[in-house]
């Protein structure tokens, strides 16, 4: 996909005039935050379980050259596949070299931000090979020619009438005058034309929510099903999973399935947890022909023994851009890549480079929601801060914006010429602020400006009360 | 290509975390932890006994939007099926595996037509017999083969679902050491599905909606207590 994370200002600007976009927005607000909180009151050990996940997935960070022979080994063991890709453009053509040896012409796909990661789509149209999307949201972008604006809720952008046309628009053979006013209808409607599409199709792609190294089986966890169709009436199952989705054992599966389910949809457990061990046995009467997983490293290993390994513990819930404040107010494709919110802030970076994603880890105030809900104890904030610093360490921030930081960091590791300048500017600003007590422009603040007004400062410094309240007394 | 590129993953992984390849102390920490399987942090809710138990496994599965019957025996199912039919106003129209605990089911006092085998995807009703059920939340562990085809859990418009109360235990970790006995350490059937509820999405604004690609309805019957 077109990458335009560099354009993340620009994107935002658009998504703030979107009034589309806006309502739809609302329903990430409403439907998330609420729900979690209700499952997670609702489980006394729910914290215990959080710092049992964050140990499990340190293990097996330390440890996983180790976990992923054993995974590849069970996996061999059980009559699967495993094909390890360096890099997108060796996995597509992995896919597309099983795709070719089949002679497929359709592949359904579950749920999988792998395959976005690595553009998987396009790149089997390119080669004559069509895609079908068979998870409602990801069914709904494919019609719309978008990408997923959440990693659980792709279509979470969309609203009911934006569906309804989209439908209408694409499913021609189905009456002209059928009523679509109700979700439910669209739903069932989505349900019907994508039946046809199961088994017909030569190959099933889903992705993994977890790998587990004790017996090479690869987890999904859905609600609707269609994952569990994809992979089950497919001739052949290929899953496409990057290395840090491993697991030890089966209870290590267990802990953390309980954290995953209350973080992303506030759920006890989601409708469908499914485990896969290798391809059809001589006795099952239905499943795969085949099975094939595509370990994806795509830069994760060079994460690994940096600041940003904690990162490679996220579960893909969501739950961070759920509760942040900028995901809500500019949606997930102003990201503009595959992962939005602050996850996608800390590891866009990592993935696709600082150079091209630099504004993202930039899009944030530091309010510390993200970190108080993940799941993993990922700490956002902290990793975010890391990358402003790699990036004003290797000069890629705009010249106004350095000469900015310079100007403030000479005052600021000065301290009495800080409060010298301050004791200035502070009563001049105030002054200059009028009755309004606001700036509705200001030069030098266009960038504040713009959107908002700038509240006048009071007429002195923070440092010029607090030494009057104390009796004169300096404190530095 | 593959092979080399194995390799290179590997070797990257091994130096960023600075071990080196015949690593025996760390070799023997992993084999370690995937020996023993430690069970972690085990939720109160799922341990108490067996009644309450039971009583539990029923009303999370309600709250998953499941419906349930229990009876005290298998002689009670063909009834509770035709019933459950009966009162959902479905045709009496049954596709289900080969499982012996439901070849051994007399269905003849029932008006039900019988179907076998694996689904094809126009079966109205699936029967399947679990192998687990999880009472912490309400959820059916169904393993795969020619007894419970896995595509009756997903296909038919509607799921009746046996469990007996032996096999249902408190949570999740207890029932690993049970599949291990059965099928041997890190073995696994084809393929284990844990079903909490009917399928269900909310990818239309946010609005939850029940039968999305998987069944509309799931009904389990309890067996014993």
């Amino acid at each position: 996909m077109q990458i335009t994370s560099h354009t993340f200002k620009a994107n935002g600007v658009k998504a703030l005039a979107d009034v589309d976009l806006q309502r739809a927005l609302g329903h990430v607000e409403k439907g998330f935050i609420e729900k979690r909180q209700m499952a997670v009151d609702a489980l006394p050990e729910f914290d215990a379980l959080r710092d049992r996940a964050v140990a499990i997935k340190t293990h097996v960070l330390k440890h996983l050259d180790l976990y992923l022979e054993t995974y590849a080994k069970a996996v061999e063991a059980a009559g699967g596949t495993v094909h390890w890709a360096e890099d997108a453009d060796h996995a597509r053509r992995i896919v597309l070299d099983i795709a070719r040896r089949r002679n497929a012409k359709t592949v359904t796909k579950g749920k999988t931000m792998i395959s976005e990661e690595i553009g998987l789509n396009a790149f089997l149209e390119e080669n004559g090979i069509t895609p079908i999307e068979t998870d409602l949201g990801e069914y709904i972008i494919q019609l719309r020619g978008e990408h997923p604006s959440h990693i659980i809720a792709p279509a979470v952008h969309v609203n009911r009438d934006q569906v309804e046309a989209d439908f209408r628009r694409v499913h021609v053979d189905l009456a002209p005058d059928r009523d679509l006013t109700e979700p439910v209808l669209l739903l069932a409607e989505a349900r019907q034309m994508l039946r046809q599409a199961y088994g017909k199709a030569d190959i099933g792609i889903t992705g993994a929510n977890f790998l587990v190294a004790e017996t090479g089986t690869s987890v999904i966890v859905t609600n609707e099903g269609n994952g569990d169709l994809t992979q089950l009436l497919g001739k052949c199952h290929v899953v496409l999973a990057s290395i840090e989705k491993i697991v030890p054992t089966l209870e290590d599966l267990s802990q953390i399935l309980r954290v995953l389910a209350r973080s992303a949809t506030g759920q006890e457990m989601s409708v469908y947890t499914t485990l896969s061990t290798g391809p059809r046995r001589s006795d099952d009467p239905d499943g795969p022909e085949e099975y094939h997983v595509v370990l994806l490293d795509n830069g994760r290993s060079n994460m690994l023994g940096t600041e940003f390994e904690e990162m490679l513990r996220c579960i893909r819930c969501g739950a961070c851009m759920n509760h942040c404040p900028v995901y809500h107010a500019v949606g997930g494709h102003s990201y503009g890549w595959v992962y939005p919110g602050p996850m996608g802030a800390v590891l866009t970076p990592s993935l696709i480079g600082v150079d091209k994603a630099g504004h993202l880890p930039n899009a944030s105030t530091f309010c510390g929601r993200c970190e108080s809900v993940c799941p993993m104890k990922i700490p956002l904030p902290k990793l975010m801060r890391h990358w402003r610093e790699k990036e004003f360490e290797s000069h890629l921030q705009p010249r106004a914006q350095r000469w900015g930081l310079g100007v403030w960091a000479f005052f600021a590791t000065r301290p009495r010429l800080y409060r010298l300048a301050t004791s200035f500017v502070v009563p001049l600003l105030s002054r200059l602020a009028g009755s309004r007590r606001r700036f509705a422009s200001l030069p030098l603040a266009e960038g504040w400006t713009q959107w908002r007004d700038l509240p006048a400062p009071e007429g002195r410094t923070f440092m010029q009360q607090w030494a009057e309240t104390n009796g004169g007394e300096d404190l530095v | 290509m593959t092979a080399s590129s194995r390799d290179a993953i590997l070797s990257r992984v091994r130096h960023a975390i600075g071990g080196r390849v015949h690593d025996e102390a760390r070799r023997e920490v992993v084999a370690m932890r995937l020996a023993e399987a430690p069970a972690g942090v085990i939720p109160a809710r799922g341990q108490r006994p067996r009644a309450e138990l039971l009583e539990l496994f029923c009303t999370m599965a309600g709250r998953a939007s499941a419906s349930v019957t229990r009876i005290a025996g298998y002689d009670g199912v063909p009834e509770a099926v035709a019933e459950w039919l009966r009162a959902a106003n479905l045709p009496a129209t049954l596709r289900l595996g080969a499982d012996p605990r439901l070849a051994a089911l007399d269905f003849s006092a029932t008006a039900l037509q019988l179907s076998h085998g694996a689904s094809s995807g126009d079966d109205l009703n699936g029967l399947s017999h679990a192998d687990g059920g999880i009472a912490e939340t309400g959820t059916l562990m169904l393993l795969s083969g020619a007894d419970n085809p896995t595509s009756l859990n997903f296909l038919p418009e509607n799921h009746i679902v046996l469990v007996h109360a032996d096999d249902v235990v408190g949570d999740m970790e207890a029932l690993w050491p049970r599949l291990r006995a059965r099928f041997g350490k890190g073995l696994m059937p084809r393929s284990v599905n844990f079903v909490t509820g009917p399928s269900r999405s909310a990818d239309i604004e946010q609005t939850l909606l029940l039968g999305a690609h998987g069944p509309r309805a799931l009904h389990v019957i309890l067996i014993g207590d």
